[in-house]
């Protein structure tokens, strides 16, 4: 079992949910953040005064799948958030050791 | 026999212009920070119970009572509205020739003003500003410069602006915005910046807060403007009309000159224009014709979007809602407008405006009556700050880091928005 987390731009969510759901996949968990990198901030005025903001919003989606479907994920993410400009976010790959469904109690990929 | 249709639509002028201290509230809660909207609306909220309080004690009495042979102040004579109740019996047994609506109103009315006048100030001292501080000096701005001020100006035969200098001021452009604004100025000044003032820079928390504090504020000032005719008339209805066609074209221009400037018209934008076009027309509202309105609206914006991005940025001084760059800028060269464009007609003195008789008499009068109000609210401003800043430590200001955790929380104990994430715990 593996957790992908998936930083995107807003506006992919909902195209990048129905890709997910294409693949079987649906089961994730979103965050709205903020964060920085290489994208840097924008500008917005306030009264003519300029406002730098550095913190740029983003979605962070999490999802916890079977191995084998890990690199297919990836794939899909990474064709369906793309835009090519800067800013398109990153994922990360985590080892998971144990998943429970409370309801059944079921354990491991079974309960994913 | 009072005239019943001016006695309603003073009371209703009345109820309205009470309505734009709330209306403030919002407009400069939605500007402030998230962590500081409970401080920012509340120091509005805040001069309702002051200046209520204080003008029934002595305000209303400072401005409007006496015998009218002071040129600079009312009189003592109707302290705690002393009277005010056998007056109003015996004006109803006997009512006074030419008086259209009981007396009574006026008190109210003038309160609402002195209400408003108040709460704009705050704008300036948002987000750092010990709340103890500025109760304190409103308090004693609303008697010591207030009060005096709108007796200088609205005080009848022999007050100094009003009479003997000539200046012309239909609903407080002198006494209520260049008043409040400069003394947002000087409060700011003697303040110093928000941490963090010109490196990294606040942006509004609630935009559609500020707009629908704008509405309210558009609404109000309705009754502000209008009721400044103290009838129910020709003039009225004209005061009416250039309120709105001058907050149309500052809310218009205001727009056309970001589009220019920033490439993006913004609601914040829009609501500062059509604050700042409510503002310039204030003074001239029930003395210039239409056209004249829209011209000073849109003027106004351009004028107030320069001080606003540029002098404050020159000269560095955190008017941190812009009680000055909007409430100062505007009603200074509001002053100066009526001065260009009062109709000879409608002028309360012998002279009209420049535009229509050549004759600058009038010009002058508003410019020296501009003078002389800021000459007595700077002056006045200044011991007020040095007495109110002696009785508090020495610093109006709250400490670094009561700053840095918000005035809601240092100041307070309260949170605007607990349940803001869903949790409601």
């Amino acid at each position: 079992m593996k957790k992908v987390t998936a930083v995107i731009r807003p506006e992919k969510l909902e195209e990048l949910k129905d890709a997910l759901n294409e693949m079987g996949i649906h089961g994730m968990t979103v965050y709205e953040v903020q964060g920085c990198g290489t994208q840097r901030g924008w500008k917005e005025y306030v009264r003519g005064n300029e406002v730098m903001l550095n913190m740029v919003p983003k979605v962070k989606v999490e999802l916890v799948v079977g191995d084998v479907q890990v690199e297919p994920l990836i794939k899909r993410i990474c064709v369906v958030a793309r835009t090519g400009e800067v800013g398109d976010g990153k994922i990360f790959v985590y080892p998971v050791d144990e998943c429970v469904r409370i309801r059944t109690g079921e354990r491991g990929e079974a309960a994913v | 026999m009072y005239d019943t249709g001016s006695t309603s639509f003073m009371l209703i002028c009345t109820m309205l212009i009470l309505f734009m201290t709330p209306g403030l509230a919002f407009f400069y809660g939605g500007l402030s920070r998230r962590k500081n909207v409970i401080n920012t609306m509340l120091m509005c909220f805040v001069v309702i119970g002051i200046v209520g309080l204080l003008w029934v004690v002595a305000g209303w009495s400072f401005a409007y009572g006496g015998d009218g042979s002071l040129s600079w102040f009312g009189g003592f004579d109707q302290l705690g509205l002393n009277g005010v109740v056998s007056k109003m019996l015996a004006e109803k047994d006997a009512v006074p020739d030419g008086t259209a609506y009981p007396t009574i109103i006026n008190i109210c009315f003038q309160m609402a003003f002195a209400m408003i006048t108040c709460a704009i100030i705050t704008g300036s001292v948002a987000g750092r500003m010990k709340f103890g501080a500025i109760v304190a000096f409103i308090g004693a701005w609303v008697l010591v410069v207030y009060a005096p001020l709108a007796h200088m100006v609205w005080g009848g035969d022999g007050s100094l602006i009003g009479d003997v200098i000539g200046a012309l001021d239909f609903a407080g452009g002198d006494v209520v915005h260049i008043s409040s604004g400069i003394t947002g100025l000087i409060l700011c000044c003697c303040l110093g910046g928000r941490r963090g003032f010109g490196l990294t820079s606040a942006r509004p928390h609630n935009v559609p807060f500020v707009a629908l504090g704008a509405g309210l504020l558009w609404l109000g000032w309705f009754g502000f403007n209008g009721g400044s005719e103290f009838a129910a008339d020709g003039t009225a209805a004209l005061a009416i009309l250039n309120t709105v066609v001058a907050s149309s074209a500052g809310l218009a221009s205001w727009l056309v000159v970001e589009k220019l400037q920033t490439g993006k018209p913004t609601l914040v934008g829009g609501a500062t224009g059509l604050v700042a076009g409510l503002v310039v027309v204030t003074p001239g509202a029930g003395f210039v014709e239409p056209w004249a309105a829209v011209v000073m609206g849109i003027i106004v914006s351009p004028v107030c979007y320069f001080a606003i991005s540029k002098l404050k940025a020159r000269f560095g001084y955190d008017d941190a809602l812009d009680a000055f760059g909007c409430h100062g800028v505007g009603g200074l060269l509001g002053g100066v407008l009526t001065g260009l464009f009062c109709v000879p007609e409608l002028s309360w003195t012998e002279h009209g405006g420049l535009f229509y008789t050549g004759d600058p008499s009038l010009l002058v009068s508003q410019v020296l009556g501009i003078l002389v109000t800021l000459a007595i609210v700077v002056v006045l401003d200044l011991v007020l700050v040095a007495i109110v800043k002696a009785a508090f430590g020495g610093s109006l200001r709250v400490s670094d880091h009561d700053e840095a955790l918000g005035m809601d929380f240092s100041a307070h104990g309260e949170s605007a928005y607990p349940a803001y994430t869903g949790m409601d715990a």
